[in-house]
């Protein structure tokens, strides 16, 4: 077996090992819930889709994604575990990838749970089910993207709580960076190409064509690439800084 | 074989580990001592691949732990301080998680956890989670961990810290017969241990390498070695014992009231004093020939004063 199938497995195992797996799955359904139901205006809409259900997806991402992540590398450090796991003879990437996948894994169980939605669209009415699927791949997509940010974030520091805000912090930056505020902050002094790629890095903007059912390519290609870059980082922050 | 050189490590400001250089054959069992902070675990860090060294490098039979890390690290087998492990994990899921890593699978993997679950005597503990074990227990899943692929290198950082005697015994008898054809390092503060395993001594102070030698010529700095101690029921002449040729001083244990006869360097003590027993006809209950105590050499060596 690949060493990051082990990984995998032990810390898929780990959410489940604490009340951690459930209350985050327990959390994760009560929000979406509430987020469709009452704020997205559900029944209102009187329309049979999930946007409603979607369009909240980055808001709450940004809470959930960072408490999944935070433990991945911290708790390692903290408990000194990080000796006996980069002493072991694994390659980091596989430490990285096999911790991350974990993670999105979980975030894609939790997505997945939310499937009473879909059949309740399609028994109120007739939704375009393909435009739903690809809302839900593009969610899990949009996930892997906060996950692979914060499970850097956690690489760096042995504190749990920090590494959980740090990652809402950075999390929070890529969200907005495409809203007017943000922009407006460049617009009278920065060169159109950094207002470009501030706004081309948002994950509103990205998420929101995704969220009505239709596919990018580029915007696949953008969380993909986002996330590895994440990736790449944190094996390069393990390899600078070892100890505590 | 493991060549270390020039081994450096700084901490910002603070240098924890000094140009250290040693090799280590196959068969032999190096005991780490030093007092705390002396720069051991730092070392051990550094030998398993696990901190990167300010300065200099390590071998582990022929692999640069910096340049070829993996394939260095296959052959080690390693307890950091303190023993850490995964506590939320059971102890069975934990060795089989590290028999994975390892490379076992199926029938092997089942073999090699038994092996070790029997050797370090887990078998009452292995349906526990780690976080719940005695630090003794803990420390043995640790141990467990680190021979689960009869490693050719071990190193064991404190092994017997925490265990009871009797695992205590039981430890160092597992280290004695792993130590065939490979290579031990522990680290320890029980000097005892060093003489009862160990087959050579590194004592490290402030970073540095201080002495490097075997038990045996590690005694032999002692000025108990050779010491006579005897203890007599009668009170003994202490001017006569005192006037032999070749001794240097006289203690009185004032606990026993046994008399300790310590010889100038290099001179043999016992034959003049059983030839003056003999003489006067003393009825002396007990005597004894000192190989030398450990613990005084590693206060003088490592306070600072010359040998
Ligand atoms: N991560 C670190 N950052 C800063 N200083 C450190 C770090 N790790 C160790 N040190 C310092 O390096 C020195 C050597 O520590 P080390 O743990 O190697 O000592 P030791 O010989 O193992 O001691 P002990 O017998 O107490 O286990 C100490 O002064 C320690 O404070
Ligand atoms: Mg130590």
């Amino acid at each position: 077996m690949k060493h990051w199938r082990i990984i995998l497995e032990r810390e898929f195992s780990g959410y489940f090992a604490t009340p951690l797996a459930y209350v985050f799955l327990l959390t994760f359904l009560v929000l979406s819930g509430l987020f469709t139901f009452y704020l997205g205006g559900f029944y209102e809409s009187e329309q049979a889709n999930l946007q409603p259900f979607f369009t909240f997806h980055p808001w709450l991402y940004l809470f959930l994604m960072p408490a999944l992540a935070m433990r991945l590398w911290s708790e390692e450090r903290k408990s000194g575990t990080i000796e006996l796991l980069m002493t072991l003879a694994i390659r980091r990437r596989e430490m990285v990838l096999g911790k991350f996948l974990a993670a999105w894994l979980f975030a894609g169980l939790a997505l997945g749970l939310t499937f009473p939605l879909v059949f309740t669209v399609n028994f109120l009415g007739d939704p375009d089910n393909g435009a739903i699927l690809t809302g839900y791949l593009g969610s899990w997509l949009l996930a892997g993207a906060y996950l692979a940010a914060s499970s850097f974030v956690s690489a760096l520091s042995k504190n749990t709580v920090l590494a959980f805000i740090g990652a809402l912090g950075l999390c929070f930056i890529f969200v907005v960076s495409g809203h007017a505020l943000v922009l407006d902050a460049f617009t009278n002094w920065a060169p159109q190409w950094w207002l470009d790629m501030v706004s081309s890095m948002s994950f509103l903007t990205r998420f929101q064509a995704i969220s009505r059912g239709v596919i990018d390519v580029r915007d696949v290609l953008f969380f993909l690439s986002f996330i590895l870059a994440w990736l790449v980082a944190s094996v390069i922050v393990l390899e600078l800084k070892k100890a505590d | 074989m493991i060549e270390v050189s020039k081994l450096s490590k700084h901490f910002s400001e603070h240098l924890a580990v000094n140009n250290l250089s040693f090799t280590v054959q196959p068969g032999e069992v190096i005991g780490f001592l030093g007092p705390n902070g002396a720069g051991k675990s730092t070392t051990m860090k550094m030998l398993t691949g696990f901190l990167a060294p300010s300065a200099g490098s390590v071998k582990i039979h022929g692999f640069d732990i910096a340049k070829q890390r993996i394939r260095a690290q296959r052959v080690l087998g390693y307890l950091p301080e303190g023993a850490p492990c995964y506590g939320e994990m059971t102890v069975l899921d934990f060795l089989l998680f590290i028999g994975k890593v390892r490379g076992y699978r199926g029938k092997e993997l089942q073999e090699r956890v038994k092996r070790v679950i029997d050797l370090l005597e887990l078998g009452r503990v292995i349906g526990q989670s780690i976080d719940t074990l005695s630090k003794g227990f803990n420390r043995r899943v640790g141990l467990a961990q680190a021979v689960m692929h009869e490693p050719k290198v071990l190193i064991l950082d404190e092994p017997t810290d925490g265990l009871d005697p009797n695992q205590k015994h039981q430890v160092r008898q597992l280290i004695k017969a792993l130590a065939k054809d490979r290579i031990v390092i522990i680290s320890t503060h029980i000097l005892e241990e060093v003489s009862a395993l160990c087959t050579r001594v590194l004592l490290i102070a402030h970073g540095e390498l201080i002495v490097d030698e075997t038990p045996h010529q590690l005694l032999q700095r002692s000025k108990y070695h050779q010491a006579v101690t005897l203890y007599s029921e009668n009170a003994l002449d202490q001017a006569a014992l005192k006037a032999l040729p070749g001794v240097q001083s006289l203690e009185e244990n004032s606990r026993d009231g046994s008399l300790t006869l310590i010889p100038e360097p290099g001179a043999v003590l016992f034959p003049v004093v059983n030839a003056l027993i003999q003489q006067r006809g003393w009825q002396v209950q007990e005597i004894a020939v000192e190989s030398g105590r450990l613990d005084e050499v590693f206060r003088r060596l490592t306070r600072g004063e010359s040998a």
